[in-house]
């Protein structure tokens, strides 16, 4: 499918560009913007892209396939993380992390049939004194148990 | 106690109340001397950064090159991703502009026109908080073009908020700047140092987030001030995030050289459940493992835990209770380190993944006590074979959590069976395909 910036859009991208020398640095900054308009990063995104930073679209690809937090692929409307390194693990992460997933029948980057959700095991979230936790799309939740948890995932219609 | 980056007035956060207590009064006292004077007053502060190494500041900046003709650059890092650390967080919450004002002294001293203020992806609310506050130091000409007028000088720079994406190694300051500049974030060999070659191949300076905040304080105090306060090698105040099995975990700010024990019992309100310590993590995940019984006495400033057999790190503590399993403890951090491996060394690649799968064997019910001098080994084998730092992060818990507390993995083994170890694993961050294949 083809993709196109919408016009806003394409504005926050010519202010990105303007943070830095070179339009390759406004990569990461606009595979953002282009992850929150089409959701996740398809081929023709990155070709879109490329072409609106006037980069090779290898650059792009290159960043897309190395840090985390962009999908290739589409994720649930609600993006479940739970962090289990060692703070949050100390406090139960792991209960909830096999509660999480038995409730919502998913496992690691696994979407729901319906997209309503998918599933993340994450390292430190940087939330290590309010353990456990986990994050909603870019919302924290912290010092959790599992009813909490359920409670959270509840809510989220 | 005073407390120098997160004082207790409320709504410091925002720039009225954060004018109202003396805030950019510093930078207007900076402007009054010269570059040199303000590196030479950091320099006899004593402080030394915050981001894992305990680096002399003031040191740091002197190795950029006075006469270049290049732009110079200063690079704040905000990635906090290091297991354990959730300091920098605070700071843009509760103090955003006395980090603007730090970048803005800093870049004078080191004459530096822009300021990158990396952040991690995942604190996306941080990221708008301090977007909004640098917007706002913008609109009151605290920085950019009209700091001319507002400040009364003929030096200007600008601040730039960069968002990570999600990897641990983006925190090294090589990779950051890689990261910075639209790059993967892999780090580089090194030589040359950031102050010869960084951020576009000019000067850099790459401080951590509460090395910076710290500066304001030091420009309006004075040296001597900063440096009388905590522990004369590592003066000053630490921002310890302590976590774990304690009863009031979070982040406390203290002076330098504060006792261990002071910290965990006093500050922290104890071991949950009052349970017996079995070991301590004294500076995020990366740092050598206390013993419980080694904790006595033990002050929190780099040469006091260094004497110690550890490092001060981040300041983060982790504190696990003597039912602790260390067996699925030190098998999660060699999971982290494997997963967040970016690949370009062997010895960290295959080492990591290596050291996860014995531990994984070990957890399964078929280690041997031989596989426990393995991982002693391959931990060897990485420590100071690699391009950066993250090798040595990864080999020290293994090494000294199997050293320090060989008596209980020695339990989690059998003693009955003896079998070759596996090797061959890659690394398990499954993003990084390698660029070569992505040009095919
Ligand atoms: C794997 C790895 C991760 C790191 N992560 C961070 C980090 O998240 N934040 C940070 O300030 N420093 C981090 N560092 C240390 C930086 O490389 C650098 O030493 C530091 O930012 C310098 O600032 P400072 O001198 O003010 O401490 C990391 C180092 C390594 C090897
Ligand atoms: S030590 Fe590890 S993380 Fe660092 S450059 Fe080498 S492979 Fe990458
Ligand atoms: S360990 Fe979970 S947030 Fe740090």
């Amino acid at each position: 499918m083809e993709f196109k910036f919408t016009e806003d859009n394409l504005a926050r991208i010519e202010a990105a560009r303007k943070k830095y020398p070179t339009a390759l640095a406004a990569v990461m900054d606009t595979v953002y913007i282009a992850q929150e308009q089409n959701g996740y990063i398809s081929n023709e995104v990155m070709e879109e892209l490329a072409n609106v930073l006037g980069i090779d679209k290898v650059n792009v690809l290159s960043v897309v396939t190395f840090y985390t937090m962009y999908h290739t692929k589409p994720m649930g409307k609600y993006h479940i993380q739970v962090c289990t390194n060692v703070s949050c693990m100390l406090r139960g992460a792991y209960e909830l992390w096999d509660g999480v997933k038995e409730k919502l029948g998913l496992d690691h980057m696994k979407v729901s049939p319906d997209s309503r959700f998918s599933l993340e095991e994450v390292e430190c979230m940087g939330a290590c004194g309010y353990a456990p936790m986990i994050a909603v799309n870019e919302d924290y939740y912290e010092n959790l148990n599992k009813e909490k948890v359920f409670e959270i995932l509840d809510s989220l219609k | 106690m005073e407390k120098i980056v997160l004082p207790d007035i409320p709504n410091l956060n925002q720039i009225e109340v954060y004018l109202a207590s003396g805030g950019f009064e510093p930078a207007k006292k900076a402007f009054a001397k010269t570059p040199d004077e303000i590196i030479d007053e950091v320099k006899k502060s004593g402080l030394r950064g915050r981001g894992g190494a305990a680096f002399s500041a003031g040191l740091k900046w002197s190795f950029m090159p006075k006469t270049t003709d290049k732009p110079k650059y200063l690079a704040i890092n905000g990635d906090e991703s290091e297991p354990g650390s959730f300091k920098d967080r605070q700071i843009f919450e509760d103090n955003p502009f006395q980090l603007i004002e730090g970048a803005i002294i800093t870049c004078y001293a080191i004459g530096a026109k822009t300021a990158y203020l990396y952040i991690r992806g995942e604190y996306h609310k941080w990221v708008k908080i301090m977007e909004k506050a640098v917007a706002e130091a913008y609109d009151r000409g605290f920085l950019g073009g009209k700091m001319k007028e507002t400040f009364g000088t003929e030096f200007s720079c600008e601040l730039y908020v960069h968002k990570g994406a999600g990897a641990y190694i983006c925190g090294e300051e090589s990779s950051l700047m890689n990261s910075i500049e639209g790059l993967r974030g892999y780090p580089r060999i090194k030589p040359p140092f950031p102050a010869q070659r960084g951020l576009w191949g000019n000067p850099t300076t790459i401080n951590n987030v509460e090395t910076i905040t710290n500066v304001p304080a030091i420009i309006k105090n004075g040296w001597e001030w900063f440096s009388s306060i905590g522990a004369p090698k590592h003066p000053g105040t630490i921002l310890f995030g302590i976590s774990g099995h304690v009863n009031k975990p979070g982040v406390y700010e203290l002076p330098s050289g504060i006792l261990l024990t002071e910290l965990i019992y006093d500050v922290a309100g104890g071991v949950t459940g009052n349970k017996k310590i079995k070991c301590v993590i004294p500076g995020g995940s990366s740092m050598p493992p206390l013993r419980g019984d080694q904790l006595e006495g033990v002050r929190m400033d780099a040469e006091s835990l260094k004497e110690a057999g550890s490092a001060i790190g981040t300041g983060g503590v982790m504190v696990m209770d003597e039912d602790t399993n260390l067996l699925k403890v030190l098998l999660r951090i060699a999971h982290f380190y494997h997963h967040e491996s970016c690949g370009q060394c062997t010895p960290c690649r295959e080492g990591t993944g290596w050291m996860e799968k014995t531990l994984h064997r070990i957890d399964e019910g078929h280690g041997t006590s031989q596989d426990l001098d393995l991982l002693i080994n391959v931990a060897n084998n990485i420590e100071g074979n690699t391009i950066c730092a993250l090798g040595d992060a990864a080999a020290w818990p293994v090494k000294f959590m199997i050293a320090r507390f060989r008596d209980e993995f020695e339990k989690y083994v059998r003693k009955d069976i003896s079998i070759p170890v596996l090797n061959k694993v890659h690394s398990m961050r499954s993003t990084a395909v390698p660029l070569a294949d992505l040009r095919k």
